[in-house]
């Protein structure tokens, strides 16, 4: 049973889960990956400017 | 395959669901965050007292971020009425492109995140606040009130009016009269706001078992009270100039713009059709964001300044 399930996990992200197009599926994993990478550089910057701004008194 | 076993699959699938960076930041319903963000910003804007700008930037976005936390946890938890409105049946979990768990956890993430770095950063009024307003949200109206009472609006209406007052405790770390005043006058706002639209959607929200006040009482009924509410935003509304954080620019504005929107509830009393709620329900935006604006204008950083 376990083993079918997990065929059945890989076939579904092989398609994609819900069935639609693989390239459409890699599109979307692409621009989320690439807006958690955004964010994860915005905050590095924001809280080294907040840092800055705490150690010089504001 | 068992039950079981289609069911553990199916949520495997789910898990990995195909949603984009758009689904996640419909998520955060963005068109009610910028109205938060405008609202927030001018409490900040016209408290008394500096507040270094970065710190300012980290306190908006906290807000932001803490208003579009509570919007994932409430779509979260009403993914079953969405599902059944048309205003709502196009959202990312209705429709499958986010499940339902992944909602949730983002929604609880980033709000506890906004209320960490607004209490970490800017100071922990604000942060208790933020706090305060989430959980009034999700708990107080999503939860509790949405389905149980036609009153869901009156008394939720709360966590949309925090805005401001979280803005200014950023600057003062404190809570005061004039904050409060901006408290009331979105708190009074929501009600004939959010009637306009159930007017409207009335359908919508009885599919959906959803007790609005015209589902539950009646059209007539929904329409005395948002007169009634409106005629008690005059003073409500001019209470800013009342209080001194605003000039007679502001106060004359307000009246006028009060009586406006008085105007168009009885219209709205007087129609039958949906037409007059639907302007009355564009109105109270415009009415809003003016009064706010205004208070930009001829407050303490404009021409009272």
């Amino acid at each position: 049973m376990a083993t079918l399930v997990m065929n059945t996990d890989r076939e579904q992200d092989r398609r994609g889960d819900d069935g639609r197009d693989p390239g459409e599926w890699q599109r979307r994993r692409r621009s989320r990956n690439l807006a958690v990478a955004g964010i994860l550089g915005a905050l590095v910057v924001l809280f080294y400017i907040v840092t800055i701004v705490k150690m010089s008194g504001g | 395959m068992s039950d079981s076993a289609y069911r553990i699959t199916a949520e495997a699938g789910a898990a990995a669901s195909t949603a984009g960076a758009g689904d996640f930041l419909a998520l955060l319903k963005p068109r009610v965050m910028s109205l938060v963000v405008f609202t927030g910003l001018v409490g900040l804007l016209i408290a008394p007292g500096q507040l270094h700008p970065v710190l300012a930037v980290v306190a908006v976005l906290c807000i932001a971020i803490g208003s579009g936390a509570a919007g994932a946890i409430n779509m979260w938890y009403d993914r079953d009425i969405d599902a059944v409105m048309t205003r709502t049946a196009h959202r990312p979990i209705p429709t499958g492109r986010i499940a339902p768990g992944e909602a949730l956890g983002f929604g609880v993430f980033l709000a506890v995140a906004s209320v960490a770095m607004m209490g970490l950063i800017v100071n922990w009024v604000a942060g208790g606040l933020l706090a305060l307003a989430i959980l009034f949200y999700v708990f107080v109206y999503t939860v509790w009130l949405k389905r149980r009472t036609p009153q869901n609006i009156v008394i939720g209406g709360a966590a949309g009016a925090f805005p401001p007052m979280i803005g200014w405790a950023a600057v003062t770390g404190s809570v005061s009269i004039e904050s409060v005043a901006l408290f009331a006058l979105i708190f009074f706002w929501t009600p004939p706001h959010f009637w306009a639209l159930s007017l409207y959607r009335c359908g919508d929200y009885q599919d959906a078992g959803v007790p609005m006040l015209p589902v539950v009482a009646g059209k007539a009924v929904t329409k005395r009270q948002m007169l009634f509410y409106t005629l008690l935003l005059i003073p409500v509304a001019l209470a800013p100039t009342l209080l001194g954080i605003a000039g007679w620019i502001y106060g004359v504005s307000s009246i006028a713009l009060s009586l406006g929107f008085v105007s168009a509830a009885v219209a709205v009393l007087r129609s039958e059709s949906d037409a007059p709620a639907k302007r009355m329900f564009g109105y109270s935006l415009f009415y809003l964001a003016t009064l706010f604006g205004l208070l930009i204008v001829d407050g303490p950083i404009g021409l009272s300044g």
